[in-house]
């Protein structure tokens, strides 16, 4: 872990609008993550924790407040800025997995690639990384024929193969048993501690948000600790 | 990989994919068997007239149309008149009467007839042999069940089958030319004269010659005629050909727009983990596209073979009277009206999957 902050947020404020009322999702967010920190962020639901997940991956924008995610402004990108940060510059990885149903493991990885302009043969690091998810022999199946487990260790493998500068899990052991959820926070571990990838994880798991360097919570919207 | 991802999304829901297909399949056979319709017919109508060996044709002054239903107006005189003129071989009058369009009943002198054009084939029985023989093409024949000897009315009067006839010479059923003049209350008269040269060289010095007479009737060299069989020259024809076309458009993007929608219902999930990935809103409009495209392209490829299938219906049903045929010149036009119509049709959903906020589409149940 080095290099100074990767992400940063200031006063960063999100307000929805749901019918005729205003909901205030995030309150004046400060948080600075360094490079190759892992950082838990737990919180009870709706204490504002998808929402940071949300504007620092670059899915939707701030209300306000300053928020640099590798370098880049993104209160003040348009939404074609953040479709082109989300390419390179950050991974998701979610509670429900979300691969693409209709394509192998492979070509769900394969499509994060093409998606972000890299056509190539994959490259050698992330080869070995593949053989660290311990998937290498279950790329030609397709979702269905996976188990959760290694459904999101496919999920993690599309997240990272654009060396993006960031992995965004959001409760990623949520929809699996603690066998599973202790081989993929394994994996999220070893993808920091091998390859110094930073990491920011959502979980309500105390022992989950434990495998980070440091773990904040939220409630209603603010950073309390 | 846009291909991949597109043809997995077809795949994944086969049935969607395949009504689509069909359903654009449908306007692209209509188009087809409409032009195959006209074509067949202008095709078959030429043939038979081409067929007849003469190098000039003479039709009535009251001709308006390319077909000549106008009746007998020509007094055979004429014929005997023109058969006098220099460099003309011989003259065949002709009576024409039509029962269901496109069926005419042809009277004709049969032996003049034979002269001109080296006579018809007989494929079963013979020439006329009394007042009451009619002969018959093997498409009459087949759609109407008859053979050599069977009774068939025509004009309200009992004939016999006399012969059965190869198909594409002068007419589909032949009578003797004073029997249908009888029948037609008009004893001396013909509706049309056929005209053979001496030699081709001077068919035009003919025509010229026949027109000095200035008998008002409509001459022309079989060649001109021929070229007026057009299905612009049928009234009507290319207005309800461009109507059936821009149905084809309305209804490819009638389904398109409809399946499509309905897909991007249904993957609004999976647009939403293409957005987490950086996917632009172009990629994502032409994903939909490229789905719709193939769709089209299915649609275009099922409607021709559906068209054959048309085409061997309506030959095997009513072969004498719609001589349809298979227009091959007509499938790319009918392929781009089909994806003009899939285009469009996608356009909305493809701009609705683009729009989708990632967010709510990631959250979608």
């Amino acid at each position: 872990m080095s290099n100074g902050p990767i992400i940063e947020t200031r006063d960063l404020r999100k307000v929805y609008r749901v019918g005729k009322v205003d909901v205030q999702a995030l309150r004046g967010v400060d948080l600075t993550v360094q490079a190759g920190e892992f950082l838990s962020i737990v919180g009870p639901s709706g204490s504002g924790k998808s929402t940071l997940f949300h504007i620092i991956g670059g899915l939707t924008p701030p209300t306000s407040g300053q928020v640099r995610v590798a370098g880049q402004d993104l209160a003040s990108m348009t939404d074609a800025g953040r479709t082109r940060m989300r390419k390179r510059s950050v991974g998701f990885v979610f509670q429900k997995f979300n691969l693409l149903p209709n394509l192998t493991a492979r070509h769900n990885i394969a499509v994060a690639r093409f998606i972000a302009g890299n056509t190539g043969p994959l490259d050698g690091q992330f080869e070995e990384v593949l053989g660290l998810l311990g998937v290498a022999q279950r790329l030609d199946h397709k979702p269905a024929a996976l188990s959760g487990g290694e459904q999101q260790r496919i999920a993690i493998a599309r997240a990272i193969v654009n060396h993006p500068a960031i992995l965004l899990a959001d409760e990623p052991t949520g929809n699996l048993d603690s066998e599973n959820s202790k081989a993929v926070l394994e994996v999220l571990r070893g993808l920091n501690e091998r390859l110094g990838q930073t990491i920011l994880m959502i979980t309500h798991n105390p022992e989950a948000a434990a495998y980070g360097h440091r773990i904040v919570n939220m409630r209603d919207g603010q950073i309390i600790c | 990989m846009t291909g991949r991802l597109v043809l997995e999304n077809l795949k994944h829901r086969p049935m969607r994919s395949l009504l689509s297909v069909l359903l654009m399949g449908v306007p692209v056979t209509l188009i087809l068997a409409l032009v195959g319709l006209t074509q067949g017919l202008l095709q078959d109508s030429q043939r038979r007239q081409q067929n007849t060996g003469a190098d000039i044709i003479i039709r009535a002054s009251t001709a308006s149309g390319v077909v000549n239903f106008s009746g007998a107006t020509i007094p055979e005189k004429v014929v005997a008149k023109i058969e006098e003129q220099p460099h003309v071989k011989l003259a065949v009058g002709v009576l024409n009467h039509n029962i269901d369009l496109p069926l005419v009943v042809t009277g004709v002198d049969l032996a003049r007839f034979d002269r001109m054009s080296g006579g018809f084939v007989y494929k079963a029985g013979g020439p006329f042999r009394g007042p009451d023989d009619v002969l018959i093409d093997e498409a009459y024949a087949a759609q109407t069940h008859k053979t050599v000897g069977d009774r068939v009315t025509l004009l309200n009067h009992a004939w016999r089958v006399a012969g059965i006839i190869e198909p594409g010479k002068l007419a589909r059923i032949a009578v003797q030319l004073r029997v249908l003049q009888d029948l037609d209350a008009a004893t001396g008269k013909v509706g049309q004269i056929y005209v053979k040269v001496d030699d081709p060289a001077n068919i035009d010095a003919v025509v010229r010659e026949l027109n000095a007479l200035e008998t008002g009737y409509k001459i022309n060299t079989l060649e001109e005629y021929l070229a007026m069989w057009t299905p612009g020259r049928f009234n009507g024809v290319k207005e309800f050909t461009v109507v059936i076309m821009v149905i084809g458009v309305v209804i490819g993007f009638c389904v398109v727009c409809l399946s499509m929608y309905m897909s991007v219902l249904q993957r609004t999930r999976e647009i939403g983990i293409l957005k987490s990935l950086g996917a632009t809103k172009g990629f994502i409009l032409t994903i939909i596209e490229a789905e719709a495209m193939l769709l089209g392209v299915g649609g275009t490829v099922l409607g021709i073979i559906m068209s054959f299938g048309a085409c061997w219906l309506v030959r095997t049903l009513v072969p004498a009277s719609i001589p349809m045929i298979v227009v091959h010149s007509w499938w790319p036009l009918a392929g781009l009206i089909t994806l003009l119509g899939a285009g469009l049709g996608a356009l909305y959903p493809g701009l609705s999957a683009a729009r989708q906020d990632p967010i709510e589409a990631l959250s979608y149940e």
